[in-house]
């Protein structure tokens, strides 16, 4: 089943498109990592699919009223924000504010799934930065909708918690969910998503299987940088290794 | 909820403090008694007319103060953001000192409240224009100092120019606030714009816990932020305006309370707010009472003692954040 | 009882005034900058010799002499307007620019500060201070020893009832006043200094209800609004004012102490006899029988 379409959505800033006529489709059990370099459209792409930005053109979250788009797809915003020294419990528990504060085992399994529950009653404001994100996104899965869209997830996060966290959105999608995840680090995105979409200029110039988006010319035109394939018993390999321009 | 039924207990005791206490040194037995006995008698008279509306004006205002300097914290996500310190409660002393003198008052009582709200509302939108919840503390108090500047100047000039020689020597109750000789009318007169204000600004609990996450993920949570903004505006315009205008400005109460609330409520905004509506009416009442002891004869303005109390909490709070920011 | 004391006829004392000559020291040129002083020179002055009053002299809320003043400039007490009118003596109260009179002094031009009057006896005083010093002696002497007599003649000497001033914030006057001995002369017990207020002060509105005043003397309302009159208006207030047997407003006749108190005094000789006449035993004085009517 499609959990999001876009078609020609275009937002613009000014005059200047941002995101241009990008059309997408994710479906369910689809990890599907947004790349593309600083200014891309990435989140500009992620907002304006959500409603978060005034947009031309169609997005079917925006078909939806703000409650049921809320239950259809929870979002990770780059900011990690948490205003108050709320306990982690609480911020997680915000996850569940569109089912009206129902359901508090969907509280316990993105705690779990995060690693998070010794935590549970620790103020979130007094973690460090890696953990605060954790607990961000232990809040985006407690709002257990059939997508989720995360911006820049594991930036600033140490190897295992950015290794743990694209295993936990592999799972998602294992288990029928969908991902969508803008990401810089092309190597996690090579080896956790089953999908890579690259934008370049708010448009996008390749979509598909991590290898072949990656091709040589791709990362050569939108990147400027050269790369390294392999395949290892442990999965696919990627690492850029020289800058062109 | 032990929290707010011990606040609440402690409303009722500052309350029945409220009514005992004053320059008249009635006995509380008689005092008490009065307020239920039928006949027109001084002790009567000092009873309904003079304390209990003092009393139910303290307790209100304080409610009012304390509310809405929890909403506007919440939503701003900024705990030095306070109805007096942003210039809130001075534009809204504008208004009530053009509804009087100007005479609008005195024709349609309620163009006092009405203009009251009026200047809070403005100054409202002003505040989130000028320092919207991405400005940061450093822009929210600029904002608010210079809307301060601007209204107080106003207000003095209005005052000045006032063919009444008495209207120059009020400039410090419109500045500090009092509830000094207030009667049940003031209370009417703010009572409805009160409640239909604390209404709105607590219908505010559980957008404002999801906006601790960040317009973005509150907004994605099916958050109305533009509703939420309105929801603020006016709710703050109706209760700082309707209390500004029988009380005067008092200031910081919006500040210190939710602060010392906060962490008793697990520093959850739906949860600050009730809590420092009941803060806010015990920190008032106690400063009323506290008022008319040490200075029973003289009419020592509510808003000096909550400004001795509330600066000093608002210097420790611009120490913490510059640490925070730094 | 009430012996009808003979008190001043304004009118007439103001019309014999101008009438007097001046001394030949007299300064030519006087200038007043303080409203009470004005009354006094206005009184007291030789024609021509008075030539400008302050500007509250033609203000009908604090001034008792409007139509008086009229006839003279107007000045704002700010020392460069005064010094421009070219004084030979300038008079002023004692507690009021302060920062104009040392101006003044600066420049040469000699200056009488006149203190504001806390008693009748240092108001009957005033009249012969700022007499020597406008060099109208013998003129102020005839005003003074007039005064004197009237305010004898005004004393009341029956039943005592209780009083208080109430003004706008709460402002009362308690003992050691002008006001208290307006009071005390005409029969009254000054509830303010009963408890204990000496000079100006506030009387918290409960002490007020507690007191339960016979007689209220509160002011006029000025026009344009004030929060400070709002206690005027104050349902306990005005409960106060139906309980007591009379409420009097206090206008400019009070606000100085010069011989134009005396119509203060009236003011509260009559609320006197009116309360006197409550009684049915007076019903049938003659008293109460003029008041009637």
């Amino acid at each position: 089943m499609t959990l999001l379409a876009l078609r020609d959505l275009t937002v613009r800033r000014g005059t200047c498109p941002v995101v241009d006529h990008v059309s997408l489709t994710v479906d369910e059990g689809e990890f599907v990592g947004l790349i593309g370099p600083n200014g891309a459209g990435k989140t500009t792409l992620l907002r304006g699919a959500l409603g978060l930005l005034p947009s031309l053109g169609q997005s079917s979250l925006l078909a939806l009223a703000p409650k049921a788009r809320a239950r259809a797809a929870a979002f990770l915003p780059q900011g990690r924000e948490i205003a108050w020294p709320v306990s982690v419990e609480t911020v997680v528990a915000l996850g569940r504010a569109p089912h009206l504060g129902q359901g508090t085992e969907a509280v316990d399994r993105a705690l779990t799934r995060m690693g998070l529950e010794p935590y549970r009653d620790r103020k979130a404001t007094e973690l460090s930065g890696g953990e605060q994100a954790r607990v961000l996104i232990a809040r985006a899965l407690a709002q257990e909708a059939p997508l989720l869209l995360a911006d820049e997830p594991v930036a600033g996060l140490d190897p295992e918690a950015q290794l743990r966290t694209m295993e936990v959105f592999a799972d998602l999608a294992a288990e029928g969910r969908g991902v969508v995840a803008s990401i810089h680090d092309l190597g996690l995105a090579a080896r956790a998503c089953t999908r890579l979409v690259l934008l370049h200029r708010g448009q996008v110039v390749a979509d598909g299987p991590p290898r072949q988006v990656l091709s040589e010319s791709n990362l050569a035109d939108v990147f400027g940088v050269r790369g390294f394939h392999a395949e290892t018993p442990d999965g696919p390999v990627f690492q850029p290794m020289g800058v062109l321009r | 909820m032990k929290v707010l039924l011990s606040l609440l207990l402690l409303v009722l005791l500052l309350f029945a403090a409220s009514l005992l206490v004053g320059p008249a040194g009635l006995g509380v037995g008689d005092s008490l008694a009065a307020l239920f006995r039928g006949e027109g008698d001084a002790v009567v008279l000092v009873m309904r007319e003079i304390r209990l509306p003092r009393a139910l004006l303290g307790a209100m205002v304080g409610a009012v103060l304390g509310l809405s300097g929890a909403a506007m914290q919440g939503y701003l996500r900024n705990p030095l953001a306070e109805p007096g310190i942003i210039g809130i409660s001075s534009s809204s002393a504008l208004g009530a000192v053009l509804a009087l003198q100007t005479g609008a008052a005195a024709m349609f009582p309620l163009a006092l409240p009405l203009s009251a709200l009026s200047g809070a509302g403005i100054a409202v939108l002003l505040i989130l224009a000028l320092a919207g919840p991405r400005g940061g503390a450093m822009a929210l108090i600029l904002a608010g100092i210079a809307i301060s500047a601007l209204a107080g100047a106003l207000t003095s000039l209005v005052l000045n120019l006032s063919s009444n020689p008495f209207a120059a020597m009020e400039i410090v109750f419109w500045m500090m606030g009092s509830l000094a000789d207030r009667s049940m009318q003031h209370v009417w007169l703010a009572a409805p714009f009160m409640v239909a204000g604390s209404a709105l600004l607590l219908a505010m609990g559980r957008p404002l816990d999801a906006l601790t996450l960040g317009e973005d993920a509150a907004a994605s949570m099916g958050v109305n932020l533009t509703r939420l903004r309105w929801q603020l505006v006016i709710g703050t315009a109706l209760a700082v305006g309707a209390s500004v205008a029988v009380a005067g400005a008092v200031g910081f109460v919006g500040l210190v309370v939710p602060h010392l609330v906060r962490p008793l409520m697990g520093a959850r905004p739906s949860r600050v707010l009730p809590a420092s509506m009941l803060g806010g009416a015990c920190m008032v009442l106690a400063a009323d009472v506290a008022v008319r002891i040490v200075a029973p004869d003289q009419d020592l303005k509510l808003g000096v003692l909550t400004a001795l109390i509330g600066a000093p909490f608002f210097l420790h709070l611009i120490w913490r954040l510059r640490g925070a920011e730094a | 009882m009430w012996a009808c004391a003979k008190v001043f006829d304004l009118t007439l004392v103001l019309a014999l005034a101008s009438a007097a000559p001046a001394l030949a020291e007299a300064p030519g040129r006087v200038v007043s900058i303080n409203l009470c002083t004005d009354q006094l020179a206005m009184m007291l002055a030789a024609p021509g010799q008075l030539v400008s009053v302050s500007d509250l002299a033609s203000e009908p809320q604090s001034s008792s002499m409007v139509r008086q003043a009229a006839g003279y400039a107007v000045n704002h007490g700010q020392a460069e307007e005064v010094f421009l009118m070219h004084p030979d003596l300038v008079l002023a109260g004692s507690y009021t620019a302060l920062a104009t009179v040392d101006m003044l002094r600066r420049l040469g031009i000699p200056v009488v500060q006149v203190p504001p009057a806390n008693s009748l006896a240092e108001a009957v005083e005033q009249v012969r201070i700022v007499g020597a010093a406008l060099g109208q002696e013998e003129r102020a002497e005839w005003f003074a020893t007039r005064f004197e007599t009237s305010i004898r003649a005004a004393r009341i000497a029956g039943p005592r009832y209780s009083a208080a001033f109430y003004h706008p914030n709460g402002y009362t006057t308690g003992s050691g006043t002008l006001a208290d001995e307006v009071m005390g002369l005409t029969g009254f017990d000054n509830i303010a200094a009963t408890a204990g207020v000496t000079g100006g002060g506030v009387l918290p509105l409960e002490r007020l209800v507690m007191a339960a005043p016979e007689v209220l003397v509160t002011s006029e309302p000025y026009p344009g609004a004030s929060r400070a009159e709002e206690v005027l208006t104050h349902p306990a207030l005005r409960a106060v004012q139906d309980n007591a047997g009379a409420t009097l407003h206090t206008d400019a006749d009070w606000v100085c102490g010069t011989p134009l108190i005396m119509r203060a005094i009236n003011g509260m000789r009559r609320a006197h006899i009116r309360l006197d006449c409550k009684d049915p035993g007076n019903w049938n004085s003659k008293m109460c029988r003029l008041d009637a009517q």
